[in-house]
């Protein structure tokens, strides 16, 4: 084992600027989550590696949010060009413009520290 | 080598019973699942004293298998109380008549209660949970769950397959018109196509009136091997099959949003049973939020995968239509007390008995009830018959 674990890993990772995911040294397929077995095969021979950044959205919803509590945004799920998918944001658009299949590119959002958000990932429109 | 097909009819329901369904402010959750226990209990003439098995699930209580025996004043042989979300309840026929069928005890009372409308301290909780049990790759998004990820799964379902809101609408004014013939349901007003498409949207593209009630309430089913069964007051309900899948415990790792474990759930059941869809005359579905039905109903091979908007389309699993659906009411009209599964059960065993008064489907032999949990996550399906399809 490693001295931490993998979702603690990825975090500093990203704290580092680095959007990385895992790919299995078995079966070569890419994993999102981080995790410590490759869920698609059972091998524990998962490694780091930088992604690409592109993926396109594979559904969207729009939190409906009242003006004065922040208004409307976007939760959606985008299928990273690797080919696992994840939970993420796409911004610079109208959340109601957010469209299933439009190409969308990742970048990392730092949060704000004085509310404990740690960095995350978010796509713009590619 | 034991078949699965054993347990076929190898055990029955005998008792089922409903309490505080609705409000019951002032009531604890062991209160009213105690309750409901008691009108189980009654059901099929027995009392506290005959149980010896005992099965339960709560989202809240760590324990919660002790707490509820405790509570009821019962020592029981066997103790399950697996939690795979609303579906749990369904779930529970298995371990329930495993043991049956095993001998490791001969009464197995399921039981719920959930004061999750009246009961204080929901916000609060909600935190704890979240911190206790962290969705870290979701969370930081802030999805309004449970109903943004079931948004996201009737949203791709729009995309691939041209289901409408109104689709949708189809199923949330069949569910009220099934309450409006049910007086235990909890909202009967009249609600047309129309008002559900000019409901507040709260995660596109559901709105307020696509989603389940929140209310309190409390359900039980008394199991029993079948020959007992017999010999009790009701007219025995028996298992005839149960099937179980999950996939993912977020909604971010579902395969396919428009393809849920209930193409897999479906199909290990009726195989159990011996049955297929065709054979079944009342169906009680999970539904959490309108696209649930659309999707059950197609994964459990009542119509075929993208077709199940324009199936429920004209009021077919209204009263009246040629397949009824949630005769209830449903969680979305007659009562949601934080996880459904356990109401699925006590109507189709109602339905089944011919105990459901207004809502009655005349000749009913055979009951699907299907439990969903988490978030399309857990599903379990059940196929219930009267004696007549043993």
């Amino acid at each position: 084992m490693s001295t931490t674990g993998p979702e603690h890993d990825y975090k500093q990772k990203l704290a580092a600027g680095r959007f990385e995911i895992q790919i299995c040294g078995a079966c070569g397929k890419h994993v999102f989550y981080p995790r410590v077995i490759c869920p698609h095969c059972g091998a524990d021979k998962l490694d780091w590696v930088a992604a690409v950044g592109a993926g396109v959205v594979y559904s969207s919803t729009v939190v409906r949010r009242k003006p004065e509590a922040g208004g409307d945004y976007n939760v959606a799920l985008v299928d990273l060009a690797e080919g696992p998918r994840m939970m993420s944001r796409v911004v610079g658009i109208e959340p109601t413009g957010v469209k299933i299949g439009m190409k969308v590119k990742a970048r990392i959002a730092q949060g704000d520290p004085a509310k404990g958000e740690a960095p995350i990932v978010e796509f713009t429109p590619d | 080598m034991p078949n699965t097909k054993d347990l076929r009819g190898s055990v029955a329901i005998a008792g089922v019973g409903l309490a505080g369904c609705g409000e019951a402010p002032g009531w604890t959750e062991n209160e009213i699942m105690a309750a409901a226990a008691k009108n189980a209990l009654a059901d099929a003439g027995l009392t506290t004293r005959d149980v010896d098995g005992l099965v339960c699930a709560s989202v809240n209580a760590f324990l919660t298998g002790l707490s509820v025996a405790e509570q009821l004043g019962i020592h029981p042989k066997f103790t399950d109380s697996t939690c795979v979300g609303g579906s749990s309840f369904v779930g529970h026929l298995l371990p329930a008549a495993m043991a049956l069928n095993y001998g490791l005890c001969d009464v197995v009372l399921v039981t719920y209660g959930s004061n999750q409308r009246t009961g204080v301290g929901r916000a609060e909780g909600g935190k704890f949970k979240a911190m206790l049990d962290p969705q870290a790759f979701e969370a930081p998004y802030k999805p309004f769950n449970p109903m943004s990820s079931y948004a996201l799964s009737a949203a791709r379902h729009m995309h691939e397959y041209g289901t409408t809101r109104t689709h949708l609408a189809e199923v949330a004014v069949a569910a009220r018109k099934w309450a409006q013939l049910n007086p235990e349901a909890f909202t009967r007003e009249p609600l047309s196509i129309e008002d559900v498409l000019k409901a507040r949207l709260v995660s596109d593209p559901l709105s307020v009136r696509d989603a389940c009630l929140v209310t309190d309430g409390g359900g039980a089913y008394v199991l029993v091997r079948a020959d007992r069964a017999k010999t009790l007051k009701k007219k025995p309900v028996y298992m005839l099959g149960c099937g179980t899948a999950h996939w993912h415990r977020q909604i971010s790792s579902m395969p396919d949003l428009t393809v849920t474990a209930a193409s897999e759930s479906g199909p290990r059941a009726f195989e159990m049973a011996g049955l297929k869809p065709s054979d079944v005359d009342v169906l009680e579905l999970y539904d959490a939020f309108t696209i649930n039905t659309i999707l059950f109903l197609e994964d459990l091979g009542f119509c075929k995968k993208g077709e199940g908007g324009a199936f429920v389309s004209g009021g077919r699993i209204a009263p009246g239509g040629s397949l009824p659906v949630n005769t209830n009411g449903g969680g979305l009209s007659c009562v949601h007390p934080g996880m459904y599964g356990m109401f699925l059960i006590v109507e189709a065993v109602r339905q089944l008995r011919g105990e459901a008064g207004e809502r009655q489907i005349d000749n009913a032999e055979v009951a699907l009830a299907h439990g969903n949990g988490g978030v399309l996550s857990s599903q379990i399906t059940a196929l219930l018959g009267t004696e007549a399809t043993l």
